[in-house]
């Protein structure tokens, strides 16, 4: 039996060897092509914002300093938009997540056509964003032929709701919710049913009420998922563009993303445009600072 | 044991949840009602559910109106090359992390003194810039600093260990699109900062705006990390015992690859697929922006309804429709693929 074993043993190390070498390159190309993509558009978006660069106005070059900051922040607009951006992240995360957690519970109980009711739940995600805002816009909240307006007249209001014209950002708001509802649900659903089934029945054997068992067990349990769920929402959330974009309403509740998209469109000013950009990069990093952490504990669990 | 309910119960529960469900799902049911109205019907008050007569011609004229199979085409040609081309980035990278993990960084260097080195190359070059006054051409500025960033940066990513490769490559999903959106609008535009005249070689015939040579690379590397990370769950799950036991057996690391590995990762890659598919497709923000003709895929196809003239209720309905159909019955079978992807592996 002698030299066998150790043949075995050598060869094994020797295979790991040529798979941490061939590891490494299998690995470069990824890394490459990440790097640019993160690395180039940040850069050149920090270079742009201290330019004075107008698309139409080819003459007027040079370095900017931070003027491009200094205009961008006093734009009336950019206050407007950046409350609607966290009115409407905030407000679309707090639909969801309470929702989505009623909506978990609820799919969580067995009844009859359980997977049916699953699938009619969760296919507004898979609404093209431009086809929501166009339907929800036209067919269900226009004032005239609208789905709303109908139940308004039949309820006896003559004039009924302009949603889209009168309640912008709170329309948006509710076809962004109604595209991820379906996601919070799904995932805190996905969170339940792992659940300890015999937690629930100790629960149960202890007494405790459904309320108590919700609070104690539960909701304790869901705590990461809806972390989770928070965390990635908001990074969608923050970059809502095209149901501000098609449902026509950018000038009045636009938010920092459309501000940056009719900087560069309409006024054409790359410097401006670039200089929102970067304000969208710090708020968008805060938030995913924390996501980064948690996922990281979650790698080394 | 499942705990006992009471018929009663059940059939409480089974109400309340068929209207969420049917509610949740009625703006598609609506959509799809009004597809088959006629036009005049759509407009008609009060609105009926159940018109008479049904009609077909909306999704005739639609296809008419604006070539509706063109976007499909579009559509399918950039979802399905960015899927291909990001499995070949991302299967060899999502192996590697898997079964050939490194503990330790491989750089002397912390990933801080890593920033710090690029980011104080960046500073000193701006200052350089500022003090001489010298205003480069764009087109030398991104090469420069594709120098300056990239190499150092893909140093640093290259020398971090597995953990901290697969957390950078999360977090490059973070940036926010409207920081990316100037860059490579100008980029892509053939005016803009590199496709153009530079004197000894005129690029401006090449245009990336607009084009699938722009849009594939592009949907790729959006979705790239999330592909990288999806996989890489999935690999994680694949025993190293029978790797190690095809080793021990004296299985090539070829024949380990492609006999061993490969069949038990395929249901792996191809939910990978599915869920790439949905988000290319869904994907609305750079296509709005780079596209308007010739690469336009169907997000840009349903917001040319936006502005429309005339009579067009039913059409929108009918564009809708054809538009969602096809990703509605991919995403149905892919719910469990959607929560691993969309959580980087944090609830499964």
């Amino acid at each position: 039996m002698g030299g066998l074993p150790r043949w075995h043993i050598l060869s094994g190390i020797m295979a790991t060897r040529q798979a941490q070498v061939l590891g490494r390159w299998a690995l470069a190309p990824a890394v490459t092509v990440l790097a640019a993509w993160s690395f180039v558009p940040l850069a050149l978006t920090i270079y742009f914002a201290f330019l004075r660069y107008n698309l139409q106005d080819p003459d007027n070059t040079g370095w900017a300093g931070f003027s491009n900051f200094y205009y961008f922040f006093k734009d009336p607009y950019f206050v407007k938009d950046l409350i609607n951006t966290v009115l409407l992240v905030a407000g679309t995360i707090v639909t969801t997540v309470v929702g989505g957690t009623l909506l978990a519970l609820l799919l969580d109980q067995p009844f009859w056509g359980r997977g049916i009711v699953r699938l009619l739940m969760i296919s507004p995600f898979f609404v093209l964003p431009t086809v929501s805002a166009l339907v929800w816009k036209n067919l269900i909240m226009h004032p005239v032929f609208g789905l709303f307006a109908g139940i308004q007249r039949f309820f006896g209001s003559h004039e009924p709701l302009d949603w889209f014209g009168r309640l912008p950002l709170f329309s948006v708001g509710i076809v962004v919710s109604w595209q991820w509802l379906p996601y919070a649900a799904l995932i805190l659903l996905t969170a339940l049913q792992s659940l300890d089934e015999e937690q629930k029945d100790a629960s149960a054997m202890d007494g405790a009420g459904p309320l108590s068992y919700f609070r104690y067990i539960v909701l304790p349990h869901l705590a990461r998922p809806i972390t989770v769920v928070i965390l990635i929402e908001t990074i969608f959330l923050l970059n809502t563009f095209a149901e501000i974009k098609v449902g026509g309403i950018g000038g009045i509740a636009g938010n920092l993303t459309y501000l940056v998209f009719s900087q560069l469109n309409d006024a054409t000013d790359v410097g401006m445009a670039a200089a929102g950009g970067l304000v969208a990069v710090v708020l968008a990093n805060v938030v995913s600072a924390f996501l980064v952490r948690l996922v990281g504990k979650n790698l080394e669990a | 044991m499942a705990r006992r309910q009471s018929p009663r119960r059940t059939l409480l529960i089974t109400i309340v949840a068929w209207t969420i469900g049917l509610l949740m799902f009625f703006p598609i049911f609506w959509t799809a009602v009004a597809a088959f109205k006629s036009e005049s019907d759509a407009y008609s008050l009060p609105q009926t559910v159940l018109s008479t007569p049904w009609t077909f011609e909306n999704f005739g004229i639609v296809q008419d109106r604006s070539d509706y199979f063109r976007y499909v085409f579009n559509t399918t040609v950039i979802v399905v090359l960015s899927t291909l081309l990001g499995l070949m980035f991302a299967i060899p990278a999502a192996w590697s992390m898997a079964f050939a993990p490194t503990a330790q960084s491989r750089s002397s260097l912390s990933g801080r003194q890593w920033l710090a080195i690029i980011f104080s190359g960046l500073v000193i070059c701006f200052l350089g810039l500022y003090f001489t006054d010298w205003k480069p051409s764009n087109a030398l500025v991104g090469f420069a600093l594709l120098l300056i960033f990239v190499v150092p940066g893909s140093l640093w990513a290259w020398s971090q260990n597995t953990s901290g490769t697969l957390l950078w490559m999360l977090s490059t999903k973070m940036m926010p699109p409207a920081g990316a959106l100037i860059p490579i609008y100008l980029i892509f535009n053939r005016n803009g900062l590199v496709f153009k005249d530079w004197g000894w070689i005129n690029l401006s015939d090449y245009n990336l705006i607009d084009s699938f040579w722009g849009m594939v690379p592009l949907m790729t590397l959006l979705n790239l990390p999330i592909i990288i990370w999806m996989l890489f769950t999935y690999f994680k799950e694949i025993p190293v015992g029978i790797l190690e036991a095809a080793r021990m057996d004296g299985a090539s690391l070829w024949n380990e690859l492609f006999r061993v590995l490969t069949p038990m990762a395929l249901p792996g890659i191809a939910s990978t697929c599915l869920l790439n598919i949905i988000l290319a497709w869904n994907e609305a923000f750079w296509s709005l922006n780079l596209t308007n003709k010739y690469a336009a895929p169907l997000s840009f196809f349903i917001s040319e309804y936006s502005s429309p003239e005339g009579q067009f209720w039913a059409k929108l309905s009918a564009a809708s429709i054809m538009a969602i159909a096809p990703i509605l019955v991919i995403g149905w079978f892919s719910q469990k693929q959607l929560v691993r992807g969309l959580t980087f592996g944090a609830v499964k």
